[in-house]
């Protein structure tokens, strides 16, 4: 059983929600950090890295001596990773999708991939909890390939949460997908609203079920759980907006240690999510 | 003409609401909300659109059934695990293209040997200029489940631009994404000045120092603020450390003040109410110089 922390917007407590959730669970558990642009899960858990394996994706090397300048390849790549100028072709790494077209259309076979290093896998021991993490190299534009890899790297058959990036466009898709429910992280404010309404439509267009999770209760107004009544979504839990979680959150402690009698409402909240697969996990 | 570019690292830190007040307290200039992922300044500008245009970027690969002779050759070409095979009501196999999973790379479409693929273009989301109470707005909307944001945020920023420079405006104001992925490099690459808000939490400090970074592989400039300081005020000195040893300037720091959020369930900038953050935000302003 596969579940997703996910959020229309950053800084709703996705992080937060995910790593009490894996902690409140007390059974194995492993928690995929696909938040690859900024990991941060660990933070919070404090476990010792256990292996890590360097991410890599196929770049093209041209054979200038075999190259004639036809511009084959150039043409083809549809992402611009290749120039060809005065007879001879230019790549730009960092624009490449790693697709091996160019390889294929070369008429001169002038084209052999090599590999470029895009960020690293962790595995993370803490407790009771695995973490498996990824983080992406600083300057590289291409999210999807490594949040695929730390998802690659979990084991099968074993209770799993995924937090995922925040927003609504290809990093998250990659993330959610393959998740048997997913909870939508929000807060009760316009922002939390508007970037609600956007990760609604992304889950619906995934066909995956979900529910909403609303953070900071009592900081805004009753907006968003009008919203969710209006469209027949469930509301899975709510955490009320206290202070002392923010401070307890800003020394990297996690909430459901400082005030354990939280850890009922993080079981509730995988109970409801259970109840979102209709029994399947 | 100058180019701020507000990012945050970690999502969440009152990014937006600081831009939102940078843009009034700066008069007039060309707002670029570039978090196109999760656009939220419009809630807070209340733009009034005057022209919108969509963005087809990018292309998507539909296998024509009738066209197909089952031979496999794309599922084993696919990079990215597009096709799906799957049996139809009469036992036939049928092989068709995940639109979601698709990167539009067109290596089936080139090398079907039935050319049983086709190649359109896809609509990755629609851009829009409107005017707003701070001057003009360049702002976007990406499609659901689209890529390319990247694209949508070169859109956005190099409109602004040629906004700007065709009524003479001093100031391009962007938001930016959180992150550090390919929306974030889109949006500061080439920027005159980096604002980098954060919080004083441990993730703020690890994601401040991943933005930095990236700031400093483009060799931009880059200033920090740190919002809500008084959640941890050791914390906040330390970040303010940190930015320094990293080349960074220090801007500011704003108050943890529940005036924010009750500015925006009001629709307007914290500089537009009596909030006592608003204070911190006109000292910020003014440490900016611009
Ligand atoms: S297709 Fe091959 S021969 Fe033609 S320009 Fe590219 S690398 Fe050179
Ligand atoms: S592998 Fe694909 S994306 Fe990379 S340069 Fe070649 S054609 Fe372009
Ligand atoms: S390569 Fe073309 S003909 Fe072969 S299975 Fe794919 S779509 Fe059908
Ligand atoms: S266009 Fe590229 S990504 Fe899309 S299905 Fe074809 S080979 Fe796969």
């Amino acid at each position: 059983m596969i579940v997703a922390i996910a959020s229309g917007k950053g800084g709703t407590g996705k992080t937060t929600v995910a790593v009490n959730l894996a902690r409140a669970m007390g059974s194995p558990v492993q928690l995929l950090d696909c938040d690859v642009e900024e990991p941060n899960d660990n933070l919070f858990l404090k476990g010792r890295v256990r292996e890590a394996h360097t991410v890599t994706l196929p770049v093209p090397e041209v054979d200038a001596t075999r190259c004639d300048g036809c511009g084959e390849c150039c043409h083809f790549c549809e992402y611009h990773a290749l120039a060809c100028l005065g007879g001879s072709v230019l790549v730009f790494p960092e624009l490449c999708h790693g697709c091996g077209g160019c390889t294929l259309v070369c008429p001169q076979q002038a084209i052999r991939e090599t590999s470029r290093a895009i960020g690293v896998v962790e595995t993370v021991e803490c407790g009771a909890i695995t973490l498996v993490q990824g983080r992406l190299d600083v300057g590289v534009a291409l999210v999807p390939p490594l949040i695929r890899a730390v998802k690659a790297h979990a084991q099968p058959g074993v209770a799993t949460i995924v937090d995922a990036p925040p927003g609504t466009s290809c990093p998250v898709i990659a993330a959610v997908t393959g998740a048997d429910a997913v909870a939508l992280v929000t807060e009760p404010t316009p922002f939390g609203l508007h970037d609600l309404g956007l990760a609604v439509d992304t889950l619906r267009e995934l066909h995956i079920p979900f529910g909403v999770v609303v953070n900071r209760v009592g900081e805004g107004d009753g907006r968003v759980h009008a919203y969710c009544r209006a469209q027949g979504i469930p509301v899975l839990a709510e955490f009320p907006d206290d202070r002392r979680v923010a401070e307890a959150y800003s020394r990297g402690e996690l909430a459901v240690d400082v005030q354990p009698e939280l850890g009922e409402l993080f079981r509730r909240l995988h109970l409801g999510l259970l109840g979102l697969t209709g029994g399947r996990g | 003409m100058k180019e701020l570019t507000v990012i945050s690292g970690k999502g969440g830190t009152g990014k937006t609401s600081v831009a939102a007040s940078l843009a009034v307290l700066a008069g007039r200039c060309v707002v670029a909300d570039c978090d196109v992922d999760a656009a939220d300044l419009h809630l807070l500008l209340a733009p009034i659109v005057k022209a919108r245009q969509e963005l087809r970027g990018g292309h998507q690969a539909v296998i024509r059934p009738e066209a197909c002779n089952g031979c496999g050759e794309c599922v084993a070409l696919c990079r990215f695990a597009a096709v799906t095979v799957s049996t139809d009501a009469t036992g036939g196999t049928r092989f068709a293209i995940d639109p979601i999973a698709c990167e539009g790379c067109g290596v089936c479409v080139r090398f079907c040997p039935e050319h049983a693929i086709d190649f359109p273009e896809r609509t990755c989301g629609e851009w829009m200029v409107s005017e707003t109470r701070c001057g003009p707005m360049v702002h976007a909307r990406l499609a659901v489940a689209a890529e390319n944001s990247g694209k949508l945020v070169s859109i956005v920023r190099r409109e602004a631009r040629r906004i700007a420079d065709e009524e003479a405006q001093a100031l391009v104001l962007v938001d930016g994404p959180p992150g550090i992925g390919c929306p974030v490099i889109a949006s500061v690459t080439g920027a005159g000045l980096v604002l980098v808000v954060t919080e004083p939490t441990l993730s703020g400090e690890h994601d401040l120092e991943r933005v930095l970074a990236l700031a400093g592989h483009f060799r931009i400039p880059a200033t920090v603020c740190v919002n809500k300081w008084d959640i941890n005020p050791e914390m906040a000195e330390r970040i303010e450390q940190r930015a320094r040893a990293a080349g960074a300037g220090v801007a500011g720091r704003i108050r943890y003040d529940c005036g924010v959020t009750a500015a925006q369930m009001a629709g307007l900038a914290v500089v537009e109410t009596a909030a006592a953050a608003a204070e911190d935000i006109r000292r910020l302003w003014a440490q900016l110089n611009l």
